[in-house]
């Protein structure tokens, strides 16, 4: 459903993506994994369709459509969903408010009708409950004031209440504790349909004892330098990167 | 900020249709055979004809005030005309009267006149021009003694309660425009709510700038007696031209013991063009006086329109425990200029006063606070919070605040607060990434922005205020 070719992207004048190839079929998960500053949150952000981020090369298709020429919100309402490292506060505008409406703005870009109030909250309970959160989440502003780890739980609410085709959970672990992280994984386990994939940005092989993933990539130097089954995970846990890094940054 | 911001495509002014109407013009020019002119055609008795002349010789002697942050080509008083009328209008018995290309005007408004379609719970008095053409639910207000009429039909109908209440907010000296105004205002509204009376609707004016060349110089005067409570609201516009067109009107509010007034405006006016040329110059005295103990004054006002406003709503808290509030959402884009605030004066022991300002700037726009507190000795345990705070869209517009704080008398508390942000990049995106569309997030984070000042307005006019503001910020955030 998506296959990503040889893709370069620039910030500003610095090249951060140096040609990534990656192709992910429907039903799979993939762990996108390396050190610090190697190109991650640039690759999730690039799929999502950050301004900030210049592609200068290479190509995106999803569902055999050019992904790159779509405006973000057209990529969100075609069933793709970042889940950011850092998300965004927005005061003033309430949790259930945010999410209502872009619940129904995805909708109505798939010609259905809007969902009204009453049966929205219904659905929210479900939802709520998938994710553990308290009903006063909702009526705050969104992410205001929230933890950390709230934050990124927040997160996985509105994946489950958007239910994407194609997630990408970009550092959704770090900063999490295990019952938080329990909570994650289980929201995403939920989720996963045949039709569906994820890709699961992380540091720590940590989450992927709960998200087990199809495949492992190894990101350095803005390209995949090893790809692998979910053994690599355990192998990068007990060896780090380094071993991997050599001739890789170029 | 990066270059996706400022490039989605300006949305037309809605409301820039003219209606082509026959109408009853004074020459333009101000003199006092104009003054004269305008009392005669309004049949005026020889007090508020005098009232004017002695407004207009001292407006001659006044000058125009600069010190608002705004700057604009000089205004020839000279060359417009100080009084239009729809010829059709005068005189009317009922709305059947009213000219159909009147209440079509209107209904394209979105105000129908038609009592039968109108809105359950508002009555709406719509002004038109120099006149006004018409007041819906008389006979519903009138049972509980309520008064709810043009100003001009108050003076031949309540001459005794227009003659001891105008100009005791606002006298004809106080300032430039207020004398200007008293001099030539041709129209307004005027209400009256008796002792121990609950307003049981909103009532609405509706003011619609329509003739070309001409200034809108209304006047409206709210008297809540002891006891009672009226909610009230303004909405305006105007046809897009090319010339800048004056509006300087006069808003008095008196609230006796007990009583409280609730006023907000919902300001439209055309705002000019991308480059600033055209829109209406808003240049409004507003002031309400908490005559009587426990009275209470809340202006709420939702600025969007206007080439340039000049605005500052204020009560004067002369009742002990009286209570003055001040909720503001400006905004200007391309090149609106506004300069605007309020005046909290604290007379009265134990009053209390509540100030939240929301300026937004987008474009080229330039967006001024200018906020007066000032407690006079007498003013025991006097109470004001002031909460001023500024968001900024895009890197070319501007924010400023001024306010001025006096204390005499040393049990006063006096809070002020600002902040200024500025819309993200990220927060578009990750609404977008949500699946709403720029103008949606945008819309949505103005929205809350002006949260705190949206939940005072009536309900029915929250939402639009809620539109407008995405009308008018559309275009400055891609
Ligand atoms: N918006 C940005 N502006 C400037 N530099 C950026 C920006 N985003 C990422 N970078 C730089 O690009 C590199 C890769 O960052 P990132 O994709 O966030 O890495 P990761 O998520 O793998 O830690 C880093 O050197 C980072 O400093
Ligand atoms: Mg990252």
């Amino acid at each position: 459903m998506l296959e990503i070719k040889d893709l370069h992207a620039t910030v500003g004048d610095k090249e951060i993506l140096r040609g990534i190839t990656l192709s992910v079929e429907p039903g799979s998960v993939h762990a996108v994994m390396g050190p610090n500053g190697s190109g991650k949150s640039t690759l999730a952000q690039v799929l999502a369709g950050h301004p900030a981020y210049q592609v200068t090369g290479g190509t995106v298709t999803y569902d055999g459509e050019d992904l790159l020429a779509m405006d973000p919100e057209v990529r969100a309402q075609k069933g793709i969903f970042l889940a950011f490292q850092y998300p965004v506060e927005i005061p003033g505008v309430s949790n259930a408010y945010f999410l209502r409406a872009a619940y129904n703005e995805i909708r109505k870009a798939h010609g259905d009708e809007e969902m009204d109030p009453m049966s929205f909250a219904d659905l929210m309970d479900e939802k709520m409950k998938l994710v553990e959160m308290d009903d006063s989440m909702l009526t705050r502003s969104v992410n205001m004031g929230f933890s950390g780890g709230e934050k990124k739980r927040n997160e996985i609410l509105q994946m489950a209440v958007l239910e994407p085709r194609l997630a990408i959970l970009d550092e959704t672990d770090s900063g999490l504790d295990i019952d938080a992280l329990r909570i994650v994984a289980n929201g995403v386990n939920t989720l996963k349909r045949p039709t569906n994939a994820v890709i699961v940005v992380t540091h720590y092989q940590r989450l992927l004892n709960y998200i087990v993933p199809d495949f492992v990539h190894v990101l350095a130097g803005g390209r995949i330098v090893r790809s692998g089954g979910k053994e690599l995970a355990l192998e990068l846990e007990a060896r780090g990167y380094d071993w991997l890094l050599e001739g890789a940054v170029a | 900020m990066s270059s996706s911001i400022e490039s989605l495509v300006n949305r037309e002014y809605q409301y820039g249709f003219v209606t082509d109407i026959e109408a009853d013009t004074i020459p333009p020019g101000l003199t006092e055979d104009v003054v004269r002119l305008i009392s005669a055609k309004k049949g005026e008795p020889v007090w508020l004809l005098d009232w004017r002349l002695k407004a207009y010789r001292r407006w001659l002697t006044m000058k125009e005030p600069h010190w608002p942050n705004v700057s604009y080509q000089p205004i020839d008083y000279q060359s417009q005309s100080y009084y239009s009328a729809p010829k059709s209008v005068t005189p009317l018995q009922s709305l059947d009267e009213v000219d159909p290309e009147l209440l079509r005007t209107y209904e394209k408004l979105g105000i129908p006149l038609n009592e039968q379609k109108f809105l359950s719970g508002v009555a709406v008095d719509a002004i038109f021009d120099s006149v006004s053409v018409g007041t819906t639910m008389k006979k519903e207000l009138g049972e509980l003694g309520i008064v709810f009429c043009s100003l001009g039909e108050a003076v031949r109908e309540h001459p005794e309660l227009v003659r001891k209440y105008l100009g005791s907010v606002v006298p004809y000296s106080d300032n430039f425009f207020a004398a200007l105004n008293s001099a030539v205002f041709s129209e307004g509204s005027f209400v009256y709510i008796p002792k121990g009376v609950r307003c049981p609707m909103e009532l609405s004016t509706y003011f619609r700038i329509n003739a070309e060349g001409t200034g809108q110089f209304e006047r409206t005067l709210i008297v809540a007696d002891e006891g009672s409570y009226v909610s009230y609201l303004e909405g305006c516009t105007a046809p897009k031209r090319s010339t800048s067109q004056l509006h300087a009107a006069v808003v008095e509010l008196i609230a006796l013991k007990d009583a409280t007034i609730k006023y907000s405006t919902v300001q439209n006016w055309y705002a000019g063009d991308k480059d600033g040329k055209g829109g209406i110059y808003n240049f409004v005295t507003k002031r309400g006086k908490c005559a009587g103990a426990n009275s209470k004054i809340s202006w709420t006002q939702v600025e969007t329109g206007s080439a340039i406003t000049w605005k500052y709503p204020s009560v004067i808290l002369q009742g002990d425990n009286s209570t003055g509030e001040f909720y503001s959402v400006a905004v200007v884009n391309n090149r609106q200029q506004a300069d605007t605030g309020t005046k909290m004066i604290h007379i009265g022991r134990n009053t209390k006063s509540n100030i939240v300002s929301k300026g937004i700037s987008a474009g080229h726009g330039q967006n001024s606070y200018r906020g007066q507190v000032k407690v006079l000795p007498k003013a025991v345990n006097a109470r004001n919070y002031t909460q001023c705070d500024s968001m900024l869209v895009g890197n070319a517009c501007g924010a400023h605040t001024f306010p001025y704080i006096e204390v005499g008398n040393n049990t006063a508390t006096v809070e002020h607060e600002a902040s200024t942000s500025k819309i993200g990049e990220d927060q578009i995106f990750y609404l977008k990434q949500r699946g709403l569309s720029a103008e949606q997030a945008v819309s949505m984070i103005v929205s809350g922005f002006c949260k705190e000042v949206f939940k005072e307005l009536p309900m029915e006019f929250a939402l639009e205020a809620q539109q407008l503001l995405g009308i008018t910020l559309e275009g400055s955030v891609g």
